[in-house]
């Protein structure tokens, strides 16, 4: 981005009103013209090798998640072998690249994939609504963080931003980072609840500003959850980010990728918006639970040259 | 290497059931033409693609008597209702063969399939569809009671756009009653052809539509003929001036709809990926052959180099290559002698002093290819400002103030269309009114739609096609009244 | 011209450009008679260069006359049909002396020609809502077309009806917020000198109209080869002449009115064809989101 911005960003967190002023300061998001982008960039064929390549990358992308309030400490461990050998019959099917649970399951986690290079993620401040004080949302991130997740998905003050208190939301993105330690930060901007693709490049920019390692769409409890169109917004904020500042920093998608086209529509965009170098697990995440296994039938299909079925696969 | 090297994804050929000779569209059969055949080129492998038999000046005389002939007998004493009929099956038809008409259209045109695809076929099968539905209510058009058709219509396409194109010219022909003799592009004549067959199919009776293949002198052949009530042509501006002095003195009516050199103008408050891509569809749209593309960008300077340099970012990513794969977003100029024309207009931006910049993108050796290039640095008496390129070369120049704009956006012989992006409603509007071109996009860029009339200001022709206006050029209106 | 013992003041007819009342820069007159060949004045023989002018003159009063708004563009014009009206005698004088037609045709010609300019200036608000509309797009979009003017309309008067003939040809040029650079009648041209005496003291403004007495041969040429002038009107051209006047007109893609092959009876009721000849349909499309 312009030489302008670079010089805006230094001053846009120096208190509050210089926050609010720096994302007033945004370009504008034309519906219209966004979405038929998007739509034009969805109709990509990606076959043979490319295919081949974008199911195993896609693979390695997923936060293989269970967020139910009925998870078992058993059935994080069946998730948990299932992202280290996904496919055991086929073992050159690589790992996912974290498991994602709530933070009281994390250390269940950590346990099972100890000597892995599957990383553990937990959600954190009282997700999925974020309905709750400012201690007990940190208190819920040294939970995860003291359990062992070395990645914390938080959630943002949705009421806050949508009141224009964007320096509360600042300040608590900051906070949580900081209780975050060394883990890595995922900042879920929920962006169903914020009604304009404005709002999702102004809550973009703020969370990149807060420190937040990941951009992430959305719990995957609230509809819409992942678009198309909202990742392009989302992967234009970490480009433009990393023009203005050389930092890089990621996008995770969640909540509502189910299928292998819909999964590669978004490494498409990702090669095609922020650049290629945002093509890896470190950059760019999906959230998923099912996703995973039509991944894993298609790159079946691909290797076999006919379709496989769901009871092949490990649960 | 890229990282992500999507594999080709070639659509089949095959679909397009190309057939090695195609004949002349005459009285409801098709018949060998008199004319000298001519071979029309995939201009992606230089190849031929199939022979045309094209038409004599006989063979005109036999179209144009035989569109005579169907407009007094059958054609204009025939209830709207069911000419009607005729069109909403002619825009089925098209519909059901949309796939091979798109295939066809990308290997004779060049254009990339997503655009023949998504684009062309779609809304040729709308123009008819749009126009079917105004055949029974003509009464109703604000033209004044019961108008009455003209008679027989020349139309004269250009390749830029060959089924569409078509689609323009004989949807509202049909729809008000008119019979139709149509000479497709030299270059492109085979959907024309295809569409001859729909006619077939749909049954329409004979010598109510007519295609002539051939190349220029067919089309003056066309255009002079005496017993033409009504000349509609698309194409070059040079070949329209040429056309309205050899009608000047005549009693036949003319619409014409010329070449464009479109001012896309950028604001500092644009919304700024969505202005890119404006600007991306705006030139880079079918390889830059269209007559509405924005080839100049105007852009204001606060933000000058934040536009080009995320324009060029976003130019790299433009595919270019073989159009019949689904994911090439830049196919093949449509000629030879169309790259030619490109290359010396490029060379005389670069001699005038512009700075260019053309993509990276790999460019197959074989076929007729340019890739997309961007000059900036552009001064307003240089040729790339002022002369149509017709190809995917954009000029950008920069501006200060509204007024500005306006006058640098004014400051041409074309009038065809314009582009603004700015998020200030109130300075949309009034740059709207102040751009002196026929359609404004404002914030968005290339949107054709039949019920939307489309047509030009000053040296970019006169007359509308699409809506309401579109019927009148049809139509014989009060403007035969003198007083 | 009425008598009585007195003298009278006999006044110089003169040309109308840019809202002032030059002489020819060419220096030439020639004299006007009647139908039966008594002298009633001279006129100025405008040449080339004041062709020219006019031109000149009406493309820069284009901006503000077509920017006005239609309701202040109809005030105006109506305007004019009332001063049209105050001078309704003098009017009759000229017709009658300049078409040799009895005083009651004269009368009759002059008040149908204020009630057409009244017809036309009534027009300059509807035309929009007539003409333009919404276009229901498949889209997402707001599309909607209004009819503009189309510039600096050249104008070849009616060589026979001096002010009926003359106000029809005239006021839709004005009607649709174009300006005009016309040559009035070359025998009688002096009912169109009076109503360019009207249009300068009826608030229309300097260079909208502008007016050359002289001969449409010698003229027209200019007027039809002209770059700045974006359409044309050859009524007063001779027929034999208009073939070559179109072909020139054709190489800035002119406008070229379709007039019939003689003049046409001027008392019968006009159509909207003269209006819909002087607009241009801009569509304006525009997306629609949140």
């Amino acid at each position: 981005m312009s030489v302008a911005l670079a010089e805006r960003l230094d001053d846009a967190t120096r208190d509050a009103s210089s926050l609010r002023r720096f994302l007033a300061g945004l370009p504008g998001v034309d519906q219209v013209g966004l979405e038929q982008r998007a739509a034009t960039l969805a109709t990509r064929s990606i076959k043979q090798d490319a295919k081949r390549w974008a199911i195993d990358t896609a693979i390695s992308m997923v936060d293989l998640t269970t967020l139910e309030g009925a998870d078992t400490r058993g059935a994080v461990r069946s998730l948990c072998a299932k992202a280290v050998r996904p496919d055991p019959q086929r073992p050159d099917t690589p790992s996912v690249a974290a498991v994602c649970v709530y933070p009281d399951l994390a250390a269940t986690a950590v346990e099972a994939l100890a000597g892995t290079d599957v990383a553990v993620a937990s959600v954190a401040t009282a997700f999925p609504s974020g309905r709750s004080n400012r201690a007990v949302k940190l208190a819920d991130t040294a939970l995860a963080v003291d359990s062992g997740a070395t990645e914390v998905d938080m959630v943002i003050d949705r009421g806050a931003f949508l009141e224009g208190r964007y320096g509360d939301v600042f300040d608590e993105i900051v906070a949580v980072k900081q209780a975050c330690g060394d883990s890595h930060l995922k900042v879920i901007l929920e962006t169903g609840e914020l009604a304009t693709y404005d709002n999702v490049r102004k809550a973009s920019w703020l969370a990149l500003l807060a420190g937040g390692d990941v951009i992430k769409t959305s719990t995957g409890k609230v509809s819409p959850a992942a678009t198309l169109p909202v990742a392009h917004v989302m992967l234009q904020a970490v480009r433009d980010f990393h023009e203005a500042t050389g930092e890089l920093r990621g996008v995770k998608v969640a909540g509502g990728i189910r299928t292998t086209k819909d999964a590669i529509r978004y490494l498409v965009a990702v090669n095609e918006v922020a650049g290629e170098r945002w093509l890896t697990p470190s950059l760019f995440r999906f959230g998923a639970s099912s996703l995973l296994n039509d991944l894993l039938l298609q790159r079946r299909a691909k290797q076999d040259g006919h379709y496989s079925g769901a009871n092949y696969l490990p649960e | 290497m890229p990282v992500f090297d999507y594999a080709p994804a070639p659509e089949n050929r095959d679909i397009a059931r190309v057939k090695q000779y195609y004949q002349p569209f005459i009285g409801g059969g098709f018949v060998d033409g008199d004319g000298e055949p001519l071979k029309t080129l995939n201009p992606a492998t230089g190849e031929v693609l199939a022979e045309v038999s094209t038409v004599s000046s006989s063979d005109v005389d036999s179209a144009v008597h035989a569109a005579r002939r169907a407009f007094e007998r059958v054609w204009s004493p025939m209830p709207g209702a069911e000419r009607a009929k005729y069109i909403f099956r002619i825009a089925r038809l098209i519909q059901e063969r949309a796939r091979e008409l798109a295939v066809l259209e990308s290997l004779d045109n060049g254009k990339p399939i997503r655009e023949s695809r998504d684009a062309d076929i779609p809304t040729a099968a709308a123009y008819f569809f749009y126009h079917a539905g105004w055949a029974d209510k003509l009464d109703y058009a604000g033209l004044g009671p019961s108008p009455q058709p003209l008679g027989v219509a020349g139309q004269v396409i250009p390749w830029n756009f060959p089924l569409l194109m078509l689609a323009w010219k004989i949807a509202p022909a049909l729809a008000t009653g008119n019979t139709v003799v149509l000479k497709p592009a030299e270059t492109t004549p085979l959907t024309a052809l295809v569409f001859a067959e729909i006619c077939q199919q749909a049954d329409l009776p004979p010598g109510v539509v007519n295609i002539v293949p051939g190349a220029g002198d067919v089309g003056e052949m066309l255009v002079t003929h005496p017993d033409v009530d009504k000349v509609a042509f698309t194409g070059s501006t040079e070949v329209g001036k040429l056309i309205q002095r050899q009608l000047a003195g005549t009693r036949t009516r003319l619409t014409l709809e010329l070449g464009g050199k479109a001012a896309n103008i950028v604001f500092d408050d644009a919304p700024i990926d969505q202005a890119i891509e404006g600007i991306v569809n705006g030139i880079f749209f079918n390889q830059g052959h269209v007559c509405c593309a924005g080839s100049r960008l105007l852009v204001q300077e606060s933000v000058a180099d934040e536009v080009l340099s995320k324009l060029r970012a976003r130019v790299e990513t433009l595919r270019l290559g073989d159009p019949l794969d689904k994911n090439t977003d830049i196919g093949a100029i449509n000629s030879a002698e169309q790259l030619a024309k490109i290359r010396e207009l490029v060379a005389s931006g670069e001699d005038e002093g512009a700075q260019r910049w053309t993509s990276p993108c790999p460019v197959p050796e074989k076929g007729f290819f340019f890739a997309p290039t961007v000059f900036s640095g552009v001064e307003s008496s240089m040729r790339i400002a002022r002369e149509e390129i017709f190809g995917p070369v954009l000029s950008v120049q920069t501006f200060r103030t509204p007024d500005e704009a306006v006058t640098k956006a004014n400051t041409t012989p074309y009038g065809l269309s314009a582009g603004v992006w700015t998020e200030k409603g109130s300075r949309i509007l009034w740059l709207t009114s102040k751009l002196r071109a026929g359609v404004v996009w404002a914030n968005t860029f290339n949107r054709f739609d039949p019920a939307a009339p489309f047509g030009g200001y000053k040296e970019s022709g006169f007359g509308r096609e699409g809506g309401r206006s579109g019927l009148a050029a049809y139509l014989k209106g009060d403007d035969d009244g003198a007083v | 011209m009425a008598r009585s013992d007195r003298v009278g003041v006999a006044k110089t007819y003169k040309l109308y450009i840019g809202g002032k009342f030059p002489r020819s820069e060419s220096g030439r007159s020639y004299p006007v008679t009647s139908e039966s060949g008594a002298f009633l004045a001279n006129a100025s023989q405008a040449s080339r260069k004041d062709l020219r002018d006019a031109v000149v003159a009406a493309r820069s009063a284009f901006g503000g006359w077509s920017g006005a708004t239609a309701y202040n563009r109809g005030q105006v014009l109506y305007r004019v049909a009332e001063v049209m009206e105050g001078r309704r005698d003098q009017f009759i004088a000229e017709v009658r002396d300049a078409e040799d037609v009895r005083p009651r045709t004269a009368e009759s010609l002059v008040d149908t020609a204020i009630d057409r300019w009244v017809w036309y200036a009534g027009w300059t608000d509807k035309l929009a809502a007539v003409l333009g509309g919404t276009n229901p797009v498949a889209g997402p979009y707001f599309s909607f077309t209004v009819p503009e003017p189309t510039g600096v309309v050249g104008v070849l008067a009616p060589q026979r009806s001096s002010l009926l003939g003359l106000v029809s040809v005239l006021a839709p040029v004005l009607a649709t917020g174009c300006t005009a650079a016309f040559v009035s009648s070359d025998a009688r041209p002096l009912p169109a000198i009076t109503l360019a005496e009207v249009l300068a003291t009826s608030d229309v403004p300097g260079g909208v109209v502008n007016l050359l007495t002289g001969q449409a041969a010698e003229l027209g040429p200019w007027l039809a080869s002209h770059a700045d002038v974006n359409a044309l009107d050859l009524t007063g051209a001779d027929p034999e002449h208009r073939t070559e006047l179109a072909r020139s007109a054709a190489d800035t893609v002119k406008r070229v009115l379709r007039v019939p092959e003689q003049e046409p009876d001027w008392t019968s009721s006009p159509g909207i064809g003269r209006l819909r000849a002087y607009l241009e349909d801009k569509t304006v499309w525009h997306p629609m989101g949140v």
